[in-house]
């Protein structure tokens, strides 16, 4: 029983593993995006998604020894940064404009 | 060594670190308080105990007796975790602090003055400040008291501008010691004792002015304290909390400036080694060669702490837009033109 | 001792993402999607992406989502409503990803040669990643820069013609 234990303690783990909490939380990002009705919360999806996509370049990068991977990490980070803040404004300017968050009530130009 | 006996004598580290912490930080208080008082040409507390040395035990025991209040409307999720985030994230920021020679090791060449010796130690620190950023945040908006939420606005706005001037100011001493990894920042300041610390002889006097005014807004002190100070905004963030929380929320403030010092010190001042560096030779005793950099350690974050005390004594408070104004238009523009100053310097070394 | 790791934090991660989704505050989504960044970090850690782990907790969770958690803060936005259209994406959006998740999941399952990570794998240093970065990769390093400077004229410009709008006779 001890060594049992043991053994499962050494065990590696395998990238498959990776790539399939990857993909989860991709389409827990989509299943988000598409339910959530405030303007936040979807934006807040859309960055779940990211964050998914990122853990797969990253697996990526560990299996093929190649930094590139996480290098192209760093530049998703960056691109998230700027299309976090630009997004906001957006969504500080709709409120503006609106009066509301809710996505319901946002849909159409017209005020 | 075996797992075990790592585990062991690692939590051994961890406990004698954060007690030898939470005592430093009731000290802390003691000294600012007397400081302060020396400054304004009286005397500070020196009743209780002889000059004053027990004020901190009797502080202590009298927050934790005070009932413990809490208002019907707050938030309460966020009303309770927000000191828990404040104080963890200032007592975990020393486990990647050298605080003594590296040289003395145990068996298997286990760090006796480092609780965790990582490769990125200064983005590591750099992370739990911006992570600490949520105590305050989140303590006012819970508080649902406008006083609160404008203080922690204005305070975390502040915090995260003077984050960029902070981790900026670094960059210059990262790029003469060529790592993140804050025992090798150290050692690369060599043993040459004063001449070679990062301040004086790398010419990083302009990075630690500018290290100095970033952890003085980054820690909510004097001259940058506007986001609590009583007569402007009834105490700020930390108004509905009472008794412990309130404490955990004083406690994390003069950790953080404990923090903020363990980091110049180690980054500026040459951390460990003395400022006499191979001058006098080291007895031969490993004790003393143990405790001795403890010491110089010690005694540069208690100057550090001194300076720290002196400018709250001293200047009056910035106001908001003055404060923002100087940490975006001078502070940021300063270290990004020392970073560029200092790779020449290399580049053409 | 990498599985255990593995596990709780990949645990973490699923819990916040779900409770992402679950709550109607979004103060809470916030606070969930915090949780997951860190998590996170410590995945990419595991994986032996130092230098990414500490940017993802300096950048994203201690930056990005200061800023979402801002902005929750001064809009005041407030708990949802369950709407016609919420009830509809549910019904809609549902199955469809559950089929894409099956279909990523099948590729994935199937896909030969992935190796695994452990413990004595070895940590790219943060000299190997810049060494790459600043000479490879300098251009697409010095256009993300023109980015971020770009994202932040935009936001303050959006941010001030808001006030400018409102003062009279300008």
């Amino acid at each position: 029983m001890n060594s049992n234990y043991a053994q499962l303690l050494q065990q590696d783990v395998p990238l498959t593993w990776y790539l399939l909490l990857s993909a989860v939380l991709f389409c827990l990002g989509i299943v988000g995006f598409l339910i959530k009705r405030n303007l936040i919360t979807v934006f807040m999806s859309i960055e779940l998604m990211l964050n998914a996509v990122n853990l797969s370049f990253v697996t990526f990068a560990h299996q093929w020894h190649a930094v590139k991977g996480q290098i192209f990490v760093f530049f998703v980070m960056m691109v998230a940064a700027a299309e976090a803040a630009v997004g906001l404004a957006i969504i500080i300017a709709v409120f503006r404009a609106r009066a509301t968050l809710a996505v319901d009530r946002i849909d159409l130009m017209k005020l | 060594m075996t797992i075990l006996q790592f585990f062991l004598w690692s939590l051994l580290k961890v406990i004698v670190v954060t007690v030898v912490m939470l005592m430093s930080v009731a000290y802390t208080v003691l000294l600012e308080r007397k400081l302060v008082g020396r400054i304004q040409n009286r005397w500070g507390p020196s009743r209780v105990g002889p000059f004053g040395l027990l004020q901190p035990l009797v502080d202590g025991a009298k927050l934790f007796l005070k009932e413990d209040l809490v208002p019907s409307a707050v938030y309460r999720p966020l009303y309770l975790i927000s000191p828990i985030i404040a104080l963890g994230c200032a007592l975990i920021s020393i486990a990647v602090v050298p605080f003594g020679s590296p040289d003395v090791t145990g068996p298997g060449g286990f760090h006796f003055f480092q609780i965790s010796d990582i490769n990125i130690g200064l983005l590591f620190i750099l992370g739990i400040t911006s992570i600490g950023v949520y105590g305050i945040a989140l303590s006012g908006w819970s508080s649902n008291n406008k006083y609160s939420l404008f203080g922690s606005l204005r305070s975390s706005a502040q915090l995260i501008s003077y984050e960029l001037a902070l981790g900026l100011s670094l960059v210059g001493v990262v790029l003469r010691a060529g790592s993140l990894n804050l025992r090798e920042i150290v050692e690369s300041q060599g043993n040459h004792g004063l001449v070679s610390w990062n301040l004086f002889g790398g010419f990083q006097f302009v990075a630690f002015f500018i290290y100095l005014m970033a952890a003085y807004a980054e820690t909510n002190r004097s001259p940058f304290d506007l986001p609590e100070a009583e007569s402007e905004l009834t105490a700020g963030y930390h108004t509905e909390y009472s008794s412990m929380k309130f404490a955990m929320f004083f406690m994390a403030e003069y950790a953080n400036m404990i923090t903020v010092g363990c980091v110049a010190t180690l980054l500026f001042l040459g951390g460990w080694t003395s400022p006499f560096g191979s001058l006098i030779p080291l007895p031969q005793n490993i004790l003393v060669q143990a405790l001795l950099p403890i010491f110089w350690f010690v005694f540069k974050v208690f100057t550090f702490l001194f300076l720290y005390v002196w400018v709250r004594g001293t200047l009056p408070r910035f106001r908001y837009d003055q404060l923002m104004n100087f940490g975006w238009c001078y502070l940021m523009p300063l270290a990004i033109l020392n970073i560029v100053a200092t790779s020449l310097w290399l580049a053409y070394k | 001792m990498h599985l255990i790791l593995f596990i709780v934090f990949a645990g973490f991660c699923l819990a916040g993402a779900v409770n992402l989704l679950v709550q109607t505050h979004p103060i809470n989504s916030a606070l969930s999607l915090i949780v997951v960044m860190t998590s996170l970090a410590v995945l990419y850690l595991l994986l032996g992406a130092e230098f990414l782990a500490a940017a993802q907790v300096i950048v994203y969770a201690g930056a990005i989502m200061v800023l979402f958690t801002f902005v929750v803060m001064l809009l005041n936005a407030g708990r949802e409503e369950r709407t016609l259209g919420s009830r509809a994406a549910l019904v809609v959006g549902f199955p469809a990803v559950v089929a894409l998740l099956a279909v990523a999941a099948t590729v994935i399952l199937h896909t030969q040669g992935l190796g695994t990570a452990a413990m004595r794998d070895g940590i790219t240093s943060t000299q190997e990643l810049s060494a790459v970065l600043f000479t490879k990769l300098l251009l697409p390093f010095e256009v993300t820069s023109v980015l971020i400077l770009i994202a932040i004229l935009g936001s303050v410009a959006l941010a001030r013609s808001g006030e400018g709008e409102r003062t009279p006779g300008e």
